[in-house]
């Protein structure tokens, strides 16, 4: 509090609590029995009449004392509270007093009402007062409907938000041990710092519960590496958005669904994360389409693309052990893929014959012609795991055997090739990649081998439900320093 | 009413970075090309090149001097210290966007 307590007693009261109005008799009695008596008023700055009040409508002083109820006689010696009594109570109030004789006329109790600061109406706006947010306040009339107002002022992705509200905020909050003015990351294509509490908002706006939100701030700080390369993404012409990937203990803890439509709706922690996300791209970030964002024709992951993996049923060792991580370390991956592409494989038993099938799937990914240009990750489910998990094939293993699988000569993929005008072209000096490093002897003859894809950015992951022989792919984005690398971070509380 | 206790306005909480963008307007554009020098950027985009080498011989055939400058991938933004040595060394910039 920024005054010391006067001295005495102090009276709080609002004009608007009938207990209240009926103590003002008594409050008199005890200014002209000399008790000092200073009586701070909660609404009506001129009640009570004659007593001198002190206008408290501000709530400071009820806020410092942590008011339930009003009246409220709080005793003060050397600056501190001593005690206190609460309503209208002759007995409480003689004793409270050392004043016998208190009242005349009045019942001999009556109990108190709520005190202002407790009400619901306004102790958002207290509990933001009193905690130092910093993001601008945006008043709204009661009779204005907030979802349009939020609509209007272009802070949505089309879908309604929750409002965002300093108490809901404030909640979000509590889901981190990191400062709210800590800055998270520069998010582009703006490069606008993200504060901790701008991600909040976003977080609220985005439905997110505050358990969720230490994954939010992990997949912020990942897609707004360098690595990442956010900016890029969100500006391409192609579908891709950032899809991210869960693993570890939080994914189980908060909820995520890694099983049955693990990439599909239904589920609010995969929902809301890879949604509030894409808000702060967008709000903090000023990345909307139409504008910076480019894409010719975008695609249902820009809403929203997070899932968690299924590790506790993996054939395999989790993404992010792969990636480096200790095992039970929660952490995000962040892809820069388009929607999944379903790939059927109902009749192999041998993993050779699956890989086959997923191979060919992956031949797809931008274009059957078009290889060393994107990285893609293959989301296999448990029925096809089970194929590999029986034969004894590690990840690695079907990795590598993925890779040679969509390795092509030249002469099937140049441009021009099998009546199709797109494809690899050689440039002088040979076939190079998309940074200028000669592929196979650099000669580019039609028998020069092309790898689709690098060990590096092939991502094999397990989700699913139990039934369905079929996986999927998540084609990338432009791969490399071109364009996106993967980036792995923990998740921290 | 008080305005703490005023029920008749919600508040929100910005979700924005709250910056204004600066608006700056166009350097001014040279009357002639006469005795300029032309830089010509590369963004990296498949057949920019091609388009810039067709303007480098034109440019050159009408006695200009061309400086070449690459971008390392069109998907970031340029590095600061490749906009500044264009900025000084350039009169004006053609840039090949390619898309």
């Amino acid at each position: 509090m920024g005054t010391p307590l006067p001295e005495g007693i102090v009276a709080v009261v609002k004009a608007d609590c009938p207990t209240c109005r009926l103590v003002t008799p008594v409050l008199a009695e005890l200014r002209a029995a000399g008790v000092p008596l200073t009586v701070y008023t909660q609404d009506d700055p001129a009640f009570p009449e004659g007593l001198d009040p002190v206008d408290d409508s501000d709530l400071d002083l009820s806020v410092a004392l942590d008011l339930d109820t009003v009246p409220t006689l709080v005793k003060v010696e050397d600056g501190a509270e001593v005690d206190r009594i609460v309503g209208w109570s002759r007995p409480h109030w003689e004793k409270f007093t050392g004043i016998e004789g208190l009242g005349d006329g009045l019942p001999e109790m009556r109990p108190g009402c709520g005190s202002l600061s407790v009400d619901p109406a306004v102790i958002e706006r207290l509990a933001a007062r009193s905690t130092g947010l910093r993001s601008r306040r945006l008043e709204l009339a009661r009779l204005e409907d907030e979802a349009e107002a939020f609509f209007e002022r272009g802070w949505t992705d089309g879908l309604p938000v929750v409002p965002p509200t300093p108490a809901r905020v404030l909640r979000m909050l509590e889901g981190t041990t990191r400062a709210a003015d800590e800055i998270v990351a520069s998010v582009g294509p703006d490069f606008a710092d993200c504060t901790v509490e701008k991600a909040a908002v976003n977080a609220v706006m985005a439905g997110c519960r505050p358990e969720y939100f230490p994954v939010v701030l992990a997949a912020v700080e990942a897609a707004c590496t360098d690595e990442f390369n956010m900016h890029g993404l969100l500006c391409t012409t192609w579908f891709s958005g950032p899809v991210v990937i869960v693993n570890g203990p939080i994914a189980t803890g908060i909820g995520m669904n890694s099983g049955v439509n693990a990439m599909g709706q239904g589920n609010r922690a995969n929902a809301t994360i890879g949604r509030a996300l894409q808000l702060i791209v967008r709000n903090i970030g000023g990345g909307r389409p139409g504008e910076i964002d480019r894409s010719t024709l975008g695609g249902p992951g820009k809403y929203t693309f997070c899932f968690a993996e299924d590790e506790a049923n993996s054939p395999w060792e989790p993404l992010s052990v792969e990636r480096g991580f200790p095992e039970r370390t929660s952490t995000v991956t962040l892809f820069a893929g388009d929607g999944p592409r379903g790939m059927c494989d109902q009749k192999s038993r041998e993993p050779e014959s699956l890989a086959r099938s997923m191979a060919w799937q992956l031949d797809s990914v931008w274009h059957p012609k078009l290889a060393m240009l994107t990285d893609a990750v293959l989301v296999v489910s448990p029925e096809h795991a089970r194929v590999f998990r029986e034969a004894g094939w590690s990840k690695a293993r079907l990795r590598e055997r993925l890779l040679e699988l969509t390795t092509k000569p030249l002469s099937e993929i140049s441009a021009g090739a099998q009546g199709c005008a797109e494809g690899m072209t050689i440039q002088a000096g040979g076939v190079k990649d998309a940074l200028g490093s000669p592929v196979g002897d650099g000669a580019g003859g039609d028998d020069v081998l092309i790898p689709k894809f690098f060990p590096d950015g092939l991502l094999i992951v397990h989700a699913g439900g139990k039934a369905g022989l079929f996986s999927a792919v998540i084609g990338g984005w432009a791969r490399g320093a071109i364009g996106s690398v993967p980036v792995t971070r923990e998740v921290k509380q | 009413m008080s305005p703490a206790v005023d029920s008749d306005v919600r508040i929100y909480l910005d979700p924005t970075s709250e910056r204004t963008a600066i608006t700056r307007s166009l350097a001014e554009r040279p009357a002639s090309l006469e005795g300029k020098v032309v830089g010509l950027l590369d963004i990296i985009k498949p057949r920019g090149d091609v388009f810039l080498d067709r303007l480098e011989t034109l440019l050159t055939e009408r006695g200009l001097r061309t400086l070449r400058f690459r971008k390392p991938t069109f998907t970031k933004v340029a590095p600061v210290d490749l906009r500044h040595e264009i900025s000084t060394k350039c009169d004006v910039i053609v840039e090949a966007l390619a898309d």
